[in-house]
């Protein structure tokens, strides 16, 4: 193959005036996971309340939860990211669109982006919760009525802790897509993980190794990822459902 | 207040929808397709009980689905043109002369200096999405295999068929019936997803908008009417998808 293999490359001083190439990716590693988690942490209480909301008596919240979920479903990532930073600041009033257009690097592009990935993941978010929700037994509800709780101390004491510990799974693999679609930042600017790869590249045209690297470091913070939250499921498994171990039911 | 110019896409239709729409229709096709025959075949690997096909099969699905879809864009796209040229080289090697004819006559190649060999967008994004896409339509056809009873295994073996036999005329058919609005689901949001090809400046429907959007200075608008039809389009596909989703469980 026609290829210069040089994986010293990372200990090479990259042109971007950040220290070494490896300094650049892990620079980049750096706002990924800012921009993640933030968006992760806003999608995680936007979303059950949107989820919850779907699943109250009445009619006129649950269809604007459902237009919500649908509206933020059916647009691409990669248009809403637009939508966010190119359309949004020409109708903010008070000048604030002006003020956001003037933000400094990299929060210029960090807060559309988190604005875009909070919004999109929560609509997701959203239909777990729903979900999680409906695969309780109604009784569960009535109950929380029956025992003179209203509706808010019903959802906060007797449904949401059991719906949280039950869609603990499928929110795992929603934080890894957000970690992963926050690549898309790179198209309003943001250096994140991908794109600082690109950038190395770009510089030193040592192709597989930038790439190879990122990779790698995406697969590691998956398995992370991965690891932590099989534990936290252990931990906080629901006794008697399906995929509880055995001995949780004996010893409830 | 921001003047809007809704003309601008009245007079960019033609672009939008000729050559924008009809590329990201090809290469969704084109990827669905691709897609799930290498989905099912990795999924029949990822079944097997052999682990010299079950074990590579797995670390595909669970590498590709740990990385973002903008990194295997990358990646296909700096890298098949060396690993492309790299592989003819070798087959040239072996036999020059109807190998060297053959890539003249596709690609107009010239094989002999082992370059990196020019592949263009379109083929570069249809590979990208099929090796990316295949590793999720696997992970449903595994489930949609699971899902039909070892009894109908067991007695297609009874009646004397192969195991080809018995994955094409008795698994398969009823995994994909029972699958259906799921891989459906996948198309769309592979639809969704096409619109990443924007970062190798093709002009995709997104592409081509925000072309004409940077010429003329109208990207409030151009963004605007993309994520309108996406929303559209989107919203009619999976109310599609839920109609035959009614269908398929009164049948069963």
């Amino acid at each position: 193959m026609n290829y210069n293999w040089h994986w010293l490359i990372f200990w090479e001083a990259s042109p971007d005036g950040q220290g070494t190439y490896l300094d650049t990716l892990l620079n980049g590693l750096q706002w990924t996971l800012v921009t993640a988690l933030s968006a992760a942490i806003a999608a995680f209480v936007l979303g059950s309340i949107i989820g919850v909301m779907r699943t109250l008596p009445s009619r006129t919240l649950s269809r604007i939860s459902m237009a919500y979920i649908e509206l933020f479903r059916n647009v691409p990532l990669l248009v809403q990211m637009f939508l966010w930073y190119f359309v949004l600041p020409e109708f903010l009033p008070w000048g604030l669109g002006e003020d956001m257009k003037r933000l400094l690097p990299p929060w210029g592009s960090l807060v559309p982006a988190v604005l875009c990935l909070s919004f999109f993941t929560s609509a997701r978010v959203a239909e777990q919760v729903r979900a999680g929700i409906d695969s309780l037994s109604k009784g569960q509800k009535l109950a929380g009525l029956a025992l003179g709780l209203n509706l808010r101390q019903t959802y906060q004491y007797v449904l949401l802790p059991l719906v949280y510990r039950i869609i603990l799974p499928t929110l795992t693999s929603e934080l890894m897509n957000v970690i992963k679609n926050s690549s898309v930042a790179l198209t309003i600017g943001l250096i994140e993980l991908t794109a600082a790869a690109h950038a190395m590249q770009e510089f030193s045209f040592q192709v597989f190794e930038a790439f190879t690297a990122a990779t790698l470091i995406y697969i590691i913070i998956n398995i992370v990822v991965v690891i932590v939250m099989r534990f936290l499921e252990k931990r906080v498994a629901v006794p008697g459902f399906i995929g509880t171990k055995r001995e949780a039911v004996i010893t409830s | 207040m921001y003047d809007f110019d809704f003309d601008v896409i009245w007079r960019s239709l033609g672009y939008l929808f000729r050559d924008g729409m009809t590329f990201t229709l090809m290469l969704t096709t084109c990827a669905m397709v691709g897609g799930i025959i290498l989905g099912t075949l990795l999924a029949m690997m990822r079944l097997s009980s052999y682990r010299f096909f079950s074990a590579p099969a797995g670390l595909y699905v669970n590498m590709t689905r740990a990385i973002p879809l903008l990194l295997v864009i990358f990646w296909c796209y700096f890298l098949l043109p060396y690993i492309c040229g790299y592989v003819f080289h070798e087959l040239y090697k072996i036999s020059p002369k109807p190998i060297g004819d053959l890539l003249i006559r596709i690609f107009g190649y010239q094989v002999q200096d082992g370059t990196p060999l020019r592949i263009g967008a379109f083929t570069s994004s249809v590979i990208t999405f099929i090796l990316f896409q295949a590793a999720y339509y696997c992970e449903i056809m595994r489930a949609g295999i699971q899902s039909v009873s070892q009894g109908q295994m067991g007695a297609s073996y009874a009646l004397g068929l192969n195991y080809w036999q018995t994955m094409f005329h008795i698994i398969l058919p009823q995994a994909f019936r029972n699958m259906l609005p799921v891989l459906l689901t996948q198309t769309i949001i592979l639809f969704q997803d096409t619109s990443l090809v924007y970062v190798l400046s093709i002009t995709d429907f997104l592409g081509a908008a925000s072309k004409v959007a940077q010429r003329d200075g109208r990207l409030v608008e151009m963004y605007v009417f993309v994520a309108l039809i996406y929303f559209v389009i989107c919203l009619f596909l999976s109310y599609l998808v839920r109609c035959l989703q009614s269908r398929i469980a009164i049948i069963r």
